[in-house]
């Protein structure tokens, strides 16, 4: 399948608005009908055709060439297909994704994944603060879907994240799962203090120490069958994060400022 | 009835007439495969007949911890009902009862059919409140704490409606000791059969039964045709030199897994041959009108 390339020619003026570029929505269209689709975020028209060389290829892949910090809403509600970013992509890469699998091979904004229900997002680079967590004003952030990081993460990843695995190979900031809901965080290398900062269920697995809340409450080392699984999934896209969650593990219940029925693995 | 003669093997010209069932599968792993195998041994326990158990249920076979969910030994266990409600509670029941109590033991489902039966979502209220959900790779489990760390359960397992029961051998021969030794090498090679179940004792029921009785209370009774004890007291079905009768019912998740045991029985029967084993094998029916599926011995033999 040849995909359909849009490779960015110069830096844009402004923030864009990609979010009418998935797949779904680009399926059928003709290069003139795709290179006049507005992404403009001011009053200034801006389209495809003004920023990006178009060329056509299967819908159902997308490539952006030549990434920016500046393009947004990357993949926003993408259901099906494949979208890959070749270089950086803004804020809200993959929000309210729900299916198809979104790749970018450099560095993220924050709100990477938010309110993500399904599908799969890879950042090859280091991504910005919240990711899959909840926008101001949401009571859940991403539920579902699979999330993995290769480089480092800002503060609060997985805030309010309520179904769902978000893996970060690299270092993660601070309140990692703050107000967690449900759903699985794996941070392979070390974390910022205050994982799971008023979690109230959920699973955060650290590779390395962190400073803990005290409201976390040692439980001693468990060897449990659910984290082998977890392992064995988690091993199809990250081999550092499967051998955090082999190694020998140390249970803290948490956050006991809240529900408390949330959990936090320390690797030992 | 013409004879067929195999090995010196005397074959009826008869069929086994079997019915549809609900049927589902489990996976069952523990540290060990002795574990695995107690707590599929125990959950299969007390299901040889629907008549009185609930259901039928055995072990399919052990699966390699290569081939398991969870990488650690396990065993796959049928269960079969004449309904989905009846199976739905047999299984909560009896992996409450038996697969949750079982040191180290996980469950899994072991069939994806296009509807489920609760298993985790049945179980999960054991936990008080602290039972753990998690959503991964497709699937949904439930952690439960328990006394040894934490029993871990799919959530759901699946049903089939396209599982058959009532597969069956009558082995016939001349002495208890051979006619034991038929229904021995009839079982193993069934046991290599994926997809069917022996429910009864090791394999063999001795205590085959008709429908209905002289008793008005009774819905099943010795089948008093077979009963070597009664050859000269009633229309018997035996021959002179037949003195014990053993039965092999089989359970299957598809007519063919039926029919495949079935073969599989018949052909150890006749390797074994007359002078070690049966003389005879038969197989039960009700005329034809009651179950759709007939399996002829003529069309099984190897």
């Amino acid at each position: 399948m040849k995909p359909l390339v849009l490779a960015l020619k110069e830096r844009p003026p402004e923030r864009l608005n990609l979010s009418p570029l998935l797949p779904h929505l680009l399926a059928g269209k003709t290069a003139d009908e795709i290179a006049r689709i507005g992404v403009q975020t001011t009053r200034r028209p801006i389209t495809v055709g003004d920023l990006f060389r178009v060329r056509m290829g299967d819908a159902r892949g997308i490539h952006i060439e030549d990434g920016c910090d500046r393009l947004d809403w990357i993949g926003h509600g993408m259901a099906s297909g494949e979208i890959v970013v070749d270089g950086d992509a803004g804020s809200q890469a993959g929000r309210l994704m729900t299916g198809g699998r979104l790749t970018i091979t450099g560095n993220t904004g924050p709100w990477a994944a938010s309110g993500m229900r399904g599908g799969e997002i890879e950042i090859r680079g280091a991504t910005g603060d919240r990711l899959g967590g909840s926008l101001p004003g949401e009571m859940v952030g991403m539920r579902g879907g699979f999330v993995i990081v290769r480089g480092d993460a800002g503060e609060r990843i997985g805030d309010r994240l309520r179904r769902g695995t978000i893996v970060v190979e690299g270092r993660a900031g601070a309140w990692a799962g703050s107000r967690m809901v449900a759903g699985t965080i794996v941070l392979a290398k070390p974390a910022g203090p205050l994982p799971g900062y008023l979690m109230r269920r959920g699973t955060i697995v650290l590779g390395s120490a962190a400073t803990l809340s005290p409201t976390f409450m040692d439980c001693g080392k468990q060897d449990l069958v659910a984290l082998r699984l977890l392992a064995m999934f988690v091993a199809r896209y990250s081999a550092p994060a499967s051998k955090v969650l082999r190694r020998s593990l140390r249970r803290f219940a948490g956050d006991m400022a809240v529900l408390g029925k949330g959990e936090i693995f320390l690797a030992c | 009835m013409r004879k067929l003669i195999a090995n010196g093997v005397r074959i009826d010209d008869t069929f086994a007439e079997a019915f549809g069932m609900r049927a589902t599968a489990l996976i069952v792993t523990a540290d060990s495969a002795a574990w695995a195998r107690q707590a599929a041994a125990t959950m299969t326990g007390f299901a040889t007949s629907v008549i009185g158990c609930g259901c039928e249920a055995g072990i399919d076979r052990e699966i390699d911890e290569k081939q398991t969910p969870d990488r650690r030994p396990g065993v796959r266990v049928l269960l079969f009902a004449v309904s989905t409600g009846e199976l739905q509670k047999q299984l909560a029941a009896r992996v409450g009862q038996c697969v949750l109590t079982s040191p180290g033991s996980a469950c899994y489902a072991g069939l994806d059919g296009e509807e489920s039966l609760k298993l985790g979502n049945a179980l999960r209220y054991f936990g008080d409140g602290w039972q753990i959900s998690k959503r991964f790779g497709g699937k949904h489990y439930w952690r439960i704490p328990v006394l040894d760390g934490e029993f871990l359960c799919e959530a759901t397992t699946g049903l089939t409606k396209q599982a058959v029961g009532g597969g069956n051998l009558l082995i016939m021969g001349e002495s208890a000791r051979t006619t034991l030794a038929a229904a021995e090498a009839a079982v193993k090679a069934i046991a290599r059969v994926p997809d069917a179940i022996t429910p009864f004792p090791g394999g063999i029921a001795r205590s085959g039964s008709k429908v209905g009785s002289k008793y008005k209370n009774v819905k099943a009774s010795t089948n008093d045709a077979y009963c070597p004890t009664l050859k000269g007291a009633v229309k018997s079905a035996l021959d002179a030199d037949v003195a014990s009768v053993l039965e092999i019912v089989i359970d299957g998740l598809t007519p063919k897994a039926v029919a495949d045991a079935m073969a599989a029985g018949l052909a150890a029967i006749v390797k074994l041959g007359s002078r070690r084993g049966a003389v005879r094998v038969g197989s039960g029916n009700y005329g034809g009108k009651l179950g759709p599926h007939h399996f002829h011995l003529k069309d099984l033999l190897p």
